[in-house]
């Protein structure tokens, strides 16, 4: 049976985090968790990651939104139809401002929606990957690799600048 | 412009400024309250308590007591509602509209002002529920199922208010929470005590800033800020057709919507400087919030400071050209009538003063930004009580003409309301990160091993 085991590499620069991040999926290591303070252009490059889906979720909820107040507004007026000073029951002009506020409130409302469960907050990452430098000014590499090939991946990680490597859990 | 030059320019933020320097300096902001700040926030609730104390009397003795007199039923509490909802756009102007546009000079300006933002519309929400002469019903605004089977009117300008202002409270609370989670995640690092570690970390949301965040993050950031910058323009859009609908000379015309919004960001832009000023000084941030980052804004007003003027001078150009008798008068009786200190005093602060900000030397100045901004505090908020009150006062009839004083009580909840907001900023101050650590890091350069021409 194969031991799975966390190792981190902690990094101060850019560059280095890139080339250690590079020379890993080089040999094949794909399962990696990158921190950084804030985020990084060259970083997210290097994971070569697939698009966000958020903007599925901001597209749904917004087309949602618009549907909702178009309908609400055009099915309240013909439930109790009065004819006020000859105007149209029915009267579109003004409900577009109500479309528009709807489809802003549902749209933003889900989008956060799609980053609470797309980043999954909670479990994104071990905790035993976290170091709370990570929020401040070092950059981390992560992966779970087996016992056998802890010791190449900590020779990566140190050959591209790490300055310090941890292992963390069995 | 040589390279060296450019850099120097564009780098709004002093370079003595580090990662962990940052973190420091805006966790060191949330450090235990001095005795200048509680005695400032139990002035503060002296204030808050006398203007809770105004609006019991006015429920209880009902709306005699404030200044409303025919024809004026409109007055101050309209006028606050407008002023508050003005300032509240030009917080979400700096955070979404200038992060479109990649204004480096907005990041260490935006967190101040969408907190702003967000107690500004808490502070305007008040006022519709206050004017209410029995505010317990405020929920007939809100469309409910009910036993008449009725339906409020959508065609009615205070609805789609209703709709506005309400969405515009939720998104940028959604803006201004989401943009700290990492920062929050930053403190819940630092912080040791128990009650405060506890707090950050259910507030961090468990943000662990990983690669996979990062990315679902920047994403999401980027679509509230698209939302956002249309819904500021609708809400003050939507706001300004509360007048512009009806057929009140003075109210019925086209130019309200950008002329409303334009002014918004006006004021706007003067309470985030009035604010940022002393904070700046307090917390010893001028390597964060500099220079450049008041001349942008002070740009920004010089802008909208001119939209606005323009708006004053078309106003009465239309009027004379319509050749509407009603028109034309309420424009006299604005210049002329006994209103005109109020119209004079919107003219000097709004369009006098800030002609100031046309020369470097002031606009650079930070005492002098102080003082311009808080001329144009005044200066706006007598913008709405010019538009609201006189156009009221003086309508189609002689016979209906008729002159509105406001009350003692106006006046106790109108101190009230500021002391509302500032309680929430004084709070605001002293428990969140003031200073997005995150984007602050974005701008400065970053850190590699062999240095790069950038």
């Amino acid at each position: 049976m194969k031991i799975d085991q966390t190792i981190v590499g902690v990094f101060s620069y850019v560059d280095s985090t890139v080339d250690a991040i590079k020379r890993l999926r080089e040999e094949g290591y794909g399962n990696l968790r990158v921190f950084s303070p804030f985020p990084n252009h060259e970083i997210e490059d290097a994971l070569k990651g697939s698009e966000s889906i958020v903007r599925f979720f901001t597209l749904t909820g917004g087309t949602l939104g618009a549907l909702c107040g178009l309908t609400f507004t055009v099915l309240t007026s013909l439930d109790w139809p009065i004819r006020t000073s000859a105007k149209p029951i029915v009267s579109l002009p003004p409900y577009m401002v109500i479309v528009f506020e709807l489809t802003v409130l549902l749209g933003s409302l889900s989008t956060v929606f799609g980053l609470l469960i797309n980043s999954r907050l909670r479990r994104n990452a071990p905790r035993a990957m976290y170091d709370p430098r990570f929020s401040v000014d070092k950059f981390g590499v992560a992966t779970v690799c087996s016992k056998e090939d802890i010791k190449k991946v900590e020779e990566i990680l140190r050959f591209s600048g790490a300055e310090e490597v941890r292992f963390e859990g069995v | 412009m040589d390279h060296e030059t450019t850099i120097r320019e564009t780098t709004i933020i002093e370079p003595t400024v580090t990662y962990s320097k940052v973190n420091e300096s805006v966790i060191r902001m949330l450090d235990k309250p001095t005795i200048k700040w509680l005695s400032l926030f139990v002035f503060d609730l002296a204030v808050l308590a006398f203007g809770i104390f105004c609006w019991m009397y006015q429920i209880y003795m009902g709306l005699g007591v404030t200044g409303y007199r025919h024809p004026v039923f409109w007055a101050v509490y309209i006028t606050n509602f407008v002023f508050w909802v003005g300032i509240a756009h030009s917080g979400t102007l700096i955070s979404a509209i200038l992060f479109l546009f990649r204004a480096r000079f907005r990041m260490s300006i935006y967190r101040i002002s969408e907190a702003m933002t967000v107690f500004a519309v808490l502070t305007a929400g008040l006022f519709p529920l206050i004017h209410l002469g029995r505010p317990w019903n405020f929920y007939w605004l809100i469309p409910y199922p009910n036993q008449r089977g009725l339906w409020i009117n959508f065609r009615s300008p205070l609805i789609w208010d209703v709709f506005a202002v309400s969405t515009y409270l939720t998104v940028s609370s959604i803006f201004f929470y989401v943009g700290m989670i990492p920062d929050i995640a930053a403190i819940r690092d630092r912080v040791k005590e128990v009650p405060r570690k506890i707090i950050y970390t259910i507030l961090s949301l468990g943000w662990k800033g990983s690669s996979w965040e990062w990315s679902h993050y920047t994403r999401a950031y980027f679509y509230l800020a698209a939302f956002a910058t249309p819904l500021v323009l609708s809400v003050h859009s939507v706001v300004s057709w509360d007048f512009a609908m009806a057929d009140v000379p003075g109210w019925h015309t086209t130019i309200f919507a950008p002329y409303f919004v334009a002014g918004a960001i006006f004021s706007g832009l003067a309470l985030v400087i009035t604010l940022a000023v002393p904070i700046r000084k307090i917390f010893h941030l001028e390597e964060y919030i500099t220079v450049a980052n008041f001349e942008g804004m002070a740009k920004l007003i010089i802008l909208t400071g001119l939209i606005v003027t323009y708006a004053y001078i078309v106003e009465p150009f239309i009027s004379w050209y319509s050749g509407s008798p009603p028109e034309w008068g309420q424009t006299v009786f604005r210049a002329k009538g006994p209103y005109a200190p109020f119209f004079w005093i919107m003219v000097f602060c709004n369009s006098v003063i800030p002609i100031l900000l046309w020369f470097k030397k002031i606009r650079t100045n930070i005492k002098a930004l102080f003082i311009i901004s808080l001329f144009i505090n005044i200066g706006m908020w007598f913008e709405r009580f010019n538009i609201i009150v006189i156009s009221l006062s003086h309508e189609f009839e002689p016979g209906a003409w008729g002159i509105y004083r406001v009350s003692w009580v106006e006046l106790g909840i109108t101190a009230g309301a500021f002391a509302w907001f500032f309680m929430f900023f004084l709070l605001f101050i002293k428990t969140l990160p003031a200073l997005s650590i995150a984007e602050i890091k974005e701008i400065l350069p970053a850190p590699n091993k062999e240095a790069k021409v950038r």
